[in-house]
């Protein structure tokens, strides 16, 4: 079988296994591990190792890759944290609310509502504090002292007085906020505490203040 | 596991071709070019056919640059602080010539673009367009749809009223059930999830909607999605030169 292949090699020729017999000239075909050449055009340049290939030669550039990958690892890292501000400029979840008995008994004081979003409830036996977010999305209910209901104005979500849901898209009752005495007698509440119903939390102590008096 | 991973469609839409230093591969790089693929070489007799595309796809890309210019035009006269958030708002309508036109341009194109951007997933889906060799290419518009409706809600903020406000409080408070990253989802409290850390404070930059909220929704809403999209539109637009252009009546014969 003589050999077809063009003199620059562009076609694929099994050089390896049939030098051309009784042929006169002294140098047989070199032979190569890959049995395949590729078109010239999908070959490498000479001596090209790729860019997967270790050696002494490239020791810098993989340096400069592993540099750059950690730069963008820990810039990324950072930039995740950053995105936690440490200090937060929100008023404090725990704010005094007056004496005992400021409170008339059956009241809903909707006093501290706009700056606390909390109202104080003074029931014949004490104190309870209803965290005014309504808990279907998150709106803010309205006391309406007509109905003796909690209704909020987004979805129709309906209250008790005592925070236990009866009507609308609402799953759970509203929660109640720690409620306590301070050292100096006035009523404390404490946002970032909540106590939810459904967990039996309400029994709990904080959940209710006792009057005495 | 590499070689395996180099097969798949998603690999090779990304990576169109080797690494190797070869005559090839270097020609490749300059004619695979996204600029060349924005316009089709050929229009096929099909592409004149409205009815069958509704041109959504192109007009929802025609709205995106409309809310481009318009709220760059737009950013000249607005602050993103609540303190300025409202009035700003209120001084584009009133008294800023050509400001009403400018914030209804880009508040009715935002509309505009949520529907058409929906009605050419319905298209797509009723002419069967996201089968094989397009597959790829829904995937790439469910993330381009998802996009748009965060470009829209994180919009929706920024003129700071009632509205808006409550909108956002409302949408926000279904990232505290994200599972493992929210508050109160699952395996959320487990992970040690709170109020003050999980994912929804990282959106609102703090625990409640106030004035950080506003500035991380305007510079999502100018900068950060808009750039992400348009990396996706840019995959998006490549895609369909790649997969046989313009989709139109299967005929049995090849389009070009």
């Amino acid at each position: 079988m003589a050999d077809q292949t063009p003199a620059d090699g562009t076609r694929a020729t099994p050089v390896a296994s049939q030098p051309p017999a009784a042929s006169p000239t002294p140098a047989p075909p070199q032979i190569t591990t890959s049995p395949v050449r590729k078109a010239k055009q999908d070959r490498a340049p000479e001596k090209d190792p790729g860019i997967w290939r270790l050696s002494r030669r490239n020791l810098l550039t993989i340096a400069g890759w592993l540099g750059f990958f950690g730069f963008i690892f820990t810039s990324t890292i950072g930039a995740l944290r950053f995105m936690f501000p440490r200090v937060l400029f929100e008023p404090p979840t725990k704010f005094k609310a007056g004496f005992p008995q400021d409170y008339v008994v059956g009241e809903v004081s909707e006093k501290y509502k706009d700056e606390q979003r909390v109202w104080i409830i003074r029931d014949k036996d004490g104190f309870y504090a209803l965290i005014a977010i309504c808990t279907h999305l998150g709106c803010t209910p309205r006391w309406l002292p007509a109905d003796n209901k909690f209704k909020c104005p987004c979805h129709g979500s309906g209250y008790y007085k005592s925070g236990i849901n009866f009507e609308g898209p609402t799953p759970r009752p509203l929660e109640r906020a720690y409620i306590g005495l301070a050292d100096d007698g006035e009523i404390e509440v404490d946002r970032s505490i909540s106590f939810r119903y459904e967990r039996g939390e309400w029994i709990k102590p904080g959940a209710f203040l006792p009057y005495i008096g | 596991m590499f070689e395996s991973l180099k097969k798949t469609d998603v690999y090779k839409s990304i990576f169109r071709h080797s690494y190797q230093d070869t005559q090839r591969n270097r020609a490749l790089q300059i004619v695979d070019n996204v600029f060349l693929h924005l316009h089709p070489v050929r229009v096929p007799r099909h592409a004149t056919n409205i009815g069958y595309t509704w041109g959504m796809g192109g007009i929802t890309f025609l709205l995106f640059i409309i809310l481009t210019i318009t709220g760059i035009i737009l950013m000249f006269y607005y602050r993103p602080t609540a303190q300025y958030a409202y009035e700003d708002m209120k001084y584009l309508m009133n008294d800023v010539p050509f400001g009403p036109l400018m914030r209804n341009m880009h508040r009715w194109a935002a509309h505009a673009m949520v529907l058409t951007v929906m009605l050419h997933m319905f298209r797509v889906f009723l002419t069967g367009s996201y089968k094989p060799p397009r597959q790829f290419n829904w995937v790439v518009g469910v993330l381009l749809l998802v996009l748009t409706f965060l470009l829209s809600f994180s919009g929706y903020l920024l003129p700071w009223d009632q509205l808006s406000i409550w909108a956002v409080t409302v949408g926000t408070n279904m990232a505290r059930a994200t599972p493992f990253l929210g508050h109160e989802g699952p395996f959320g409290a487990q992970l040690g999830m709170q109020a003050n850390n999980d994912v929804r404070f990282v959106l609102l930059g703090g625990t409640e909607v106030g004035p950080p909220t506003l500035l991380r929704f305007y510079v999502g809403h100018c900068i950060f999605l808009p750039v992400i999209a348009s990396i996706f539109m840019i995959v998006h637009f490549w895609r369909v030169r790649k997969d046989g252009g313009i989709s139109g009546p299967e005929t049995g014969k090849k389009a070009f």
